[in-house]
């Protein structure tokens, strides 16, 4: 049994500190993103969530060069964005669509330009690749008691308007006829999409925050059809995700080439796209059979049948 | 500024302009600005592999755009469109971020591959562009008119017996064509914003979709070769003018719309 999990577990692994800030983080940012995720993919807005965690990065740059916490410059940068993609997408969805890459491109630009000035004003052109691609082995313990608030504020946040979020995001005219007020709750849900995306951006990394905010939560609705289980199913999805990757990134130290180990990024996504597409495959298989189930019994058929959320669109 | 080197720089700044401003305004037309923005950006995980290995970014950044595109298409077919997007380009990311931390030299050769760069655009460079752009108006010369009846009216290219499936994947191939041209002068972060900045400007200002086409190139030239000029005097980013001048001309445009039509309109 030790020698099993010595083989799992590189020697050292459960001393290391910056491995425990790690753990912590990535758990904490998993569960939030997993469950803010699942109403991006149901409201078809994994466009805003990936560009919301880069257009962060502009702001985490800037503040880089005004030497404050890192921080807060991405998540001012991702709330003022969510409002721009809300203003200017308003009419249509395809409006929406180029708001958010408009806005996208905008943010973009002003990374360029503040990582361009991050670089020649300190001369460490790390900067780029730190703030581009994050990294969860170099977070700081000191980050944590607000990394914990700020996820407590978005999930409570998000409890609260659960059932007229849950309703305007599946029938948005059917919550308007029964007086949810749908656009103040887009642009709620928006605000806490920011919130949860840049705290992922800022401590692991813009493509880890757009994979865990889209993939679990992805898989999560096809496994299983009811929200309140994909919520739990998505958070645990993404928990898992992190934390393997996590103990296969330190196991990579050992790995070809010697000397240094592979991205925890690397690993997290690889994961999470396995995840998808072995849901996928496991969603089709109980389909086909619950199918030859209902030709058996075609009276029980039209229980089984309700509609995917994610077909909507 | 337009001395020696940088003649090949206008050169393939101009088509790189002409490319997108054309391939931009079927992107707004689709409302695949998403797909637009995932291939050249996860494309730059192939340059980062060509780097590793030794070989011309260039080919590391076709052959990842090209699979992207078909990676988008193929995962598009079972789910959600935009949810296969995100995936396809972070697992694309991910294996970038993979290769850079195998290779050495990557700082500063990345942050011109990402952010564009005036200053570094070889000779040899020019013809594989060129061969790029012409193969791209080529190919969407020859979709024009299923892609414009599966984008306006999708329901009678249906009825037609249009296949909107291969003609979508058709199309993402054309935006991974695009999205390869990109390595000199725009950065992959920023092509998409050329795409995109300039249609959606033609396409709130005209109706007709030629006229839409042309007033795209020609504020794609202009937003290019004003971001250069800046660019080469300032010595800032040119990602930096592309993105921002894309945003601006679009609220430009955006306000300009709103007050004539509150002028026109009778209450």
């Amino acid at each position: 049994m030790s020698q099993v999990l010595r083989a799992l577990f590189a020697p050292g692994f459960f001393a290391s500190d910056p491995v425990h800030a790690a753990l912590v983080v990535g758990a904490v940012v998993a569960l939030v993103t997993g469950v803010v995720g699942v109403f991006t993919v149901i409201r078809g807005q994994a466009f805003a969530g990936h560009a919301l965690g880069e257009v962060g990065s502009a702001g985490g740059s800037a503040a880089f060069l005004g030497g404050a916490n890192p921080l807060w410059g991405f998540m001012g940068i991702a709330i003022v964005a969510a409002g721009l993609i809300e203003l200017l997408g308003l009419h249509r969805p395809r409006a929406r669509d180029v708001a958010t890459g408009l806005v996208l491109g905008a943010g973009l630009g002003l990374a360029a330009l503040f990582l361009y000035l991050d670089a020649t004003s300190s001369s460490t052109t790390g900067v780029t690749v730190t703030i581009l691609f994050g990294s969860l082995f170099a977070v700081s313990q000191q980050m944590l008691p607000s990394i914990v608030a700020l996820s407590a504020v978005s999930l409570l946040v998000l409890a609260v308007c659960y059932r007229m979020l849950l309703l305007s995001s599946l029938s948005p005219d059917l919550a308007a006829a029964r007086g949810v007020p749908v656009r103040a709750i887009g642009i709620a849900y928006l605000v806490i999409m920011a919130v949860a995306v840049s705290l992922a951006a800022e401590t692991i990394g813009a493509i880890l925050a757009t994979a865990l905010v889209v993939g679990p939560p992805a898989t999560a609705l096809r496994l299983t059809k009811r929200p309140g289980g994909a919520l739990v199913v998505a958070g645990l999805i993404g928990v898992v995700a992190v934390w393997l990757g996590i103990v296969l990134a330190y196991d990579s130290y050992y790995w070809p080439p010697a000397g240094h180990g592979w991205p925890v990024s690397f690993f997290v996504v690889a994961l999470v796209f396995l995840f998808y597409l072995v849901a996928g495959a496991v969603a089709r298989i109980v389909q086909a059979r619950r199918r030859r189930h209902s030709e058996a019994a075609p009276r029980l058929a039209a229980s089984g049948c309700a509609e995917h959320p994610g077909d909507a669109a | 500024m337009f001395s020696g080197f940088m003649v090949n720089t206008w050169i393939a700044a101009t088509l790189v302009a002409v490319i997108a401003g054309v391939v931009g305004f079927f992107v707004v037309l689709r409302g695949s600005t998403f797909a637009a923005h995932a291939i050249p950006h996860g494309a730059f995980g192939g340059a980062a592999g060509a780097v590793l290995i030794g070989v011309n970014p260039i080919a590391g950044l076709g052959v990842f755009a090209v699979g992207g595109a078909l990676g988008i298409g193929w995962l598009g077919r079972r789910g959600r469109h935009d949810v296969a997007t995100a995936l396809a380009l972070v697992l694309m990311l991910g294996l970038g971020a993979l290769f850079l931390s195998f290779s050495v030299e990557y700082a500063a050769a990345m942050y011109s591959l990402l952010f564009g760069e005036v200053l570094g655009v070889p000779s040899d460079e020019l013809l594989p562009i060129a061969g790029l752009g012409i193969a791209c108006i080529a190919a969407l010369a020859v979709l024009y008119r299923p892609l414009m009846l599966t984008s306006i009216a999708p329901d009678v290219a249906e009825a037609r017996g249009v296949a909107a499936q291969r003609i979508e994947t058709g199309f993402l191939l054309v935006v991974a064509l695009a999205a390869t041209m990109t390595v000199p002068v725009v950065g992959v972060l920023l092509m998409f914003s050329l795409m995109i900045g300039p249609a959606a400007t033609a396409g709130s200002l005209t109706r007709s979709p030629r006229n839409a086409i042309a007033l795209s190139v020609l504020l794609a030239l202009a937003t290019v070769w004003l971001a250069v000029a800046v660019s080469y005097l300032t010595n800032l980013p040119v990602g930096f003018f592309v993105g921002t001048l894309g945003a601006v001309s679009y609220g430009c445009a955006r306000i300009w719309t709103a007050r004539r039509r509150g002028r026109t309109a009778p209450a």
